[in-house]
């Protein structure tokens, strides 16, 4: 393994930019890749991601701005000179050439004589040793997907690129292979920028993933971090599910602001806010569906105090196996998402229920109320 | 009184298929028969007694191997000629985005469409009024003009059907935009390009129509085998129809086992 480990080196992207005639599929963005780091742009198809990454790899031309691999300014250099190697969407192998050629191809072309230990060993790492000799159109899916990593991977890339790599799999391949690319970045250290649409891919693979819309980078950072303080309601809606209820302030004085949805009395802390919140104005109070716990009305007394509060009937419950996933129409705010855990289940809560939804203050968080609350959800989507 | 019916039922579809190949098998069956004749006079129509005359020597009548040898360089000239021309303009066609584009892939298709006679027509005189003296080279251009809409129709499919992702690939795997096309894009439109120069020879070969507007005092294959059928049919005629046949066959069977081999392996 070691013979393949080379040490990836940091992307800058500084203004860049992609323009279509009147059409701007990429707005001016900075951009910055640590070396060595799995690296996500995470968005639905048409804001700009792929376009990025093909600016990267030099397939397309930026409108303006400029690409740095480890400080060197390769902007004006063609997709044949830079250190970087992609691995496409539907992977474009070669159909004229076996998988042993197609591997060796970069190699070749870079007029390195002796290919056949080095291919050898790559076979070997992405398990295709005996397969060499076929055509890419013989093997299946997952397998011409190794070939593409294994032909991008050969040629030691500082940074590797992958557009949609496991788009075209079924969802057990994808969830296996999402594993199987990590491992591979642990072991070889390669820089890995990945284009995908699947927030789960982005989240289970990327150190660190960049939310785009509409050719803007919406947010950047951790999964984690993303997924617990998303910055806008995009964010909110297009990484899993969001309930956003729109509230007005009361109090700004405290650790906690107080809003006040239709006579609910809500609380959330200062630090969880990344709008400025001032009194009498709107804020969007976002919790995900995972932290609210359903209480039946019957037991309302036994709802701890100090936990944000509202009430609502139970318009949809559908079982999911590990857990139950229930619909709450609330005069705070219609159709909010619950998860429960099947641990231990109440056999009460079913369509009809009146029920109390509350949850931790702390795991909320606090969005500026001027966006589109359906941004990043379906609805949203096909609204834009 | 069932099962001949229901034998019938289970085979007809192989009794049709034999039935027609034996409708196009038919006519070179008898051309090869009769190249083995001696025939009483001049017409070999009527079949006599076997002999190998002709084919010990078939450049025994005037001017037919004369002939058949200008023929076969026609077609070899027509064939390059059109096929790196057709080629091209395949490419620029599929792939470039540029005024009258569609203009000129009409263009190029009327050839095909064009009833034979009157292309032919329209070039004798085309060559007329600019003076040209009628010969090897009219029938040559003559010849390049209409193969070259095969070569561009079979290429053209062959490079719209293929995915730009991989010269994107092969030059994000160091090669050269002139490594790209030869390593990737020619070998991937390889078929299409020989598809349209066996075409292309198999057209120029036996073109009759637009060569004898064209031709002038020259006599290709076609015009000769034409030409005698007014006063006579040599046996010749029939070993040299013979003869490429066989190479035809000879040629589709070494592709198929050649085929057959690579996908085995």
């Amino acid at each position: 393994m070691t013979a393949i480990a080379t040490t990836g080196t940091d992307v800058r992207l500084t203004g860049i930019s992609k323009t279509y005639g009147s059409f701007t599929a990429v707005h001016p963005l900075d951009l910055s890749v640590p070396a060595g780091s799995f690296f996500a742009l995470l968005g639905a198809s048409g804001c700009g991601k792929t376009t990025t990454l093909r600016m990267i790899a030099g397939l397309e031309d930026p409108t303006s701005g400029t690409v740095e691999l480890a400080g060197r300014d390769v902007t004006a250099l063609p997709p044949y000179k830079r250190p970087v190697n992609t691995v496409f969407q539907s992977y474009a192998l070669f159909p004229h050439l076996d998988i042993y050629e197609n591997v060796a191809f970069g190699l070749r072309r870079r007029g390195v004589k002796s290919v056949k230990k080095q291919v050898d060993d790559m076979l070997e790492l992405v398990q295709l040793g005996d397969l060499a000799r076929r055509k890419p159109q013989q093997l299946s899916g997952g397998q011409q997907q190794r070939v593409a990593v294994a032909r991008a991977l050969i040629n030691h890339p500082q940074v590797l690129l992958l557009d949609e790599p496991l788009g075209a799999l079924d969802l057990k391949l994808r969830r296996q292979m999402q594993l199987e690319l990590k491992r591979i970045q642990t072991e070889v250290g390669i820089t890995f920028i990945h284009v995908t649409h699947d927030q789960e891919e982005a989240m289970t693979m990327a150190d660190t993933v960049a939310v785009m819309n509409a050719g803007r980078v919406e947010q950047l950072g951790a999964p984690a971090e993303l997924y617990e303080t998303p910055r806008t309601t995009f964010v909110a809606n297009f990484l899993g599910t969001s309930n956003l209820i729109a509230a007005d302030v009361l109090d700004t004085s405290g650790d906690d602001i107080l809003l006040r949805a239709c006579d609910t009395k809500l609380a959330l802390p200062a630090t969880r806010c990344t709008a400025t919140a001032r009194t009498g104005e709107k804020l969007l109070v976002g919790i995900r569906p995972e932290k609210i716990t359903l209480t039946h009305a019957d037991d309302a007394a036994s709802v701890p105090d100090g936990r944000n509060r509202i009430t609502g009937r139970i318009t949809q419950a559908g079982f999911i196996g590990v857990s139950t996933q229930y619909l709450v129409d609330s005069p705070v705010a219609p159709g909010l998402s619950v998860y429960a855990q099947n641990i231990e289940r109440d056999a009460r809560l079913a369509p009809g229920a009146e029920v109390v939804l509350h949850w931790n203050p702390g795991h909320g968080f606090g969005l500026d109320a001027a966006q589109s609350i359906e941004a990043g959800t379906d609805a949203g989507e096909a609204g834009t | 009184m069932t099962s001949p019916v229901r034998w019938l039922r289970r085979n007809l579809v192989v009794i049709a298929g034999l039935g027609t190949l034996a409708y196009l098998i038919l006519p070179n069956v008898i051309v090869t028969v009769f190249s083995f004749n001696k025939p009483n006079g001049r017409f070999n129509y009527e079949w006599q007694r076997f002999s190998t005359d002709a084919w010990t020597d078939p450049c025994g009548v005037a001017d037919l191997c004369g002939s058949l040898s200008l023929s076969l360089r026609i077609a070899v000239w027509a064939t390059l000629g059109a096929t790196v021309l057709g080629t091209m303009i395949a490419f620029a066609l599929a792939r470039h985005r540029f005024r009258a584009r569609s203009s000129v892939s009409t263009l190029i298709f009327l050839p095909m469409a064009m009833p034979e006679v009157v292309m032919a027509a329209s070039l004798a005189t085309l060559f007329l009024n600019m003076g040209v003296s009628f010969g090897f080279w009219t029938i040559l251009i003559a010849h390049i003009t209409f193969c070259l809409s095969f070569v561009v129709t079979a290429v053209k499919a062959r490079v719209m059907s293929m995915d730009p992702r991989l010269e994107q690939a092969a030059q994000d795997l160091y090669a050269t935009p002139l490594q790209t096309f030869l390593r990737v894009t020619l070998p991937i439109a390889a078929p299409g390009i020989v598809a349209g120069a066996l075409l292309s020879f198999a057209l120029s070969f036996d073109d009759f129509i637009i060569t004898n507007f064209n031709a002038g005092s020259t006599v290709t294959f076609p015009m000769y085998v034409w030409g005698s059928a007014q006063r006579g049919t040599p046996v010749q005629i029939n070993v040299i129809g013979t003869a490429m046949f066989a190479v035809a066959v000879l040629c589709v069977l070494v592709a198929q086992l050649v085929g057959g081999r690579r996908k085995r392996s």
